[in-house]
């Protein structure tokens, strides 16, 4: 596999199973406002994703970006850990998904400016969409954290229990250093001062406790994943594996 | 929804230069989500460049048992209307 196509299928996993986890939200949400919002960033996630697995089968020349959507076994996704963590209470995704929107805000802006003429494209079409994830998630954040006693001890427990997934996002590979390097990247470990900073300055308003960086769980850029993803991937490939090439 | 949530009005401007139109409403318990459920709910589809959100306690709304005092005393003063005049070729949106 070609460092370009591997980069490439990271940034997508990362759209698509966090897409996956925010549509199993569809008819379960908590009003049907916020029903409606969440599956709508789901469906910006699929576009994202969609994006960047043309490009993949592009770069491919085989396979097509529902063969790489679909048909990958769960070793050969390499989305961060966080996206594929379970949906919870409401709490949990916003938790989640803010942490996360914070990096991918950061993540696309310098993407946009990859050397790669279509990363740099598919970054700045994503950045707009991410913009608006994260006022969503963030603003969903400060409500319950400055909400009411429930709602804080809840995003305080939502919070202290995520926080091992985030040092994956920082993570170089050599992969990663490579393609840095080669101007076509983006340096993880370069954005986590800022993200530090926007993370700190959410939680402030949020009047919840930042825990401590300690262990950090890590494997996603080899495949290796938490319990949770094998069991999104068999609802999701469901339909392609049953039914090879069924269309609308 | 909860008793903390209030019903807000939300009005979608189409396009610069026409006026906003009334779209529907939003449960929200406060602006900022107003403003992003009827973002959510009214223009997924392109449908507008600007959205205003009024809580719907806001408006001051006339009475149906005032209709009669209000509105038809105009009935018969066809001279206010603006028909008698004919609308120049160029002029959009009137």
């Amino acid at each position: 596999m070609s460092n370009l196509l591997n980069y490439t299928l990271r940034i997508a996993d990362n759209a698509l199973i966090l897409g996956q986890r925010m549509s199993q939200w569809c008819s379960n949400g908590p009003t049907l406002e916020e029903d409606i919002a969440m599956v709508n960033i789901s469906l910006d996630l699929f576009g994202q994703a969609n994006g960047f697995y043309e490009y993949a089968s592009s770069i491919d020349g085989n396979k097509s970006a529902d063969d790489f959507a679909f048909l990958r076994s769960e070793r050969e996704y390499f989305n961060s850990l966080i996206v594929e963590q379970k949906n919870g209470h409401f709490g949990d995704t916003i938790v989640r998904n803010s942490l996360f929107d914070v990096y991918a805000v950061l993540f696309y802006i310098k993407l946009g400016k990859s050397k790669d003429e279509t990363l740099a494209a598919l970054g700045s079409k994503s950045l707009k969409e991410a913009k608006y994830h994260l006022r969503h998630s963030s603003n969903w954040l400060i409500r319950l954290g400055d909400g009411t006693e429930e709602s804080k001890e809840k995003v305080q427990t939502s919070l202290n229990d995520i926080w091992m997934f985030t040092g994956n996002l920082f993570e170089m590979d050599e992969l990663d250093s490579e393609m840095f390097s080669s101007g076509i990247g983006v340096n993880n470990t370069a954005l986590k001062p800022e993200w530090d900073k926007e993370v700190n300055k959410i939680l402030g308003k949020a009047k919840l406790t930042r825990p401590e960086d300690s262990y950090m769980q890590t494997g996603s850029k080899k495949g290796v994943h938490t319990e949770h993803l094998g069991h999104l991937l068999s609802e999701m490939q469901y339909l392609q594996r049953t039914h090879p090439d069924a269309k609308w | 929804m909860s008793e903390n949530t209030d019903v807000w009005e939300v009005f979608i401007q189409s396009k610069n230069g026409l006026p906003h139109k009334h779209a529907g409403s939003v449960h929200a318990t406060d602006k900022e989500m107003a403003l992003q459920n009827a973002r959510d709910l009214y223009t997924r589809r392109k449908e507008g460049s600007s959205i205003w959100v009024v809580k719907a306690t806001n408006i001051v709304a006339s009475q149906a048992e005032d209709s009669d005092s209000f509105f038809d005393p105009s009935d018969d003063k066809m001279y206010r209307h603006p028909t008698f005049y004919t609308m120049p070729d160029g002029a959009k949106n009137i």
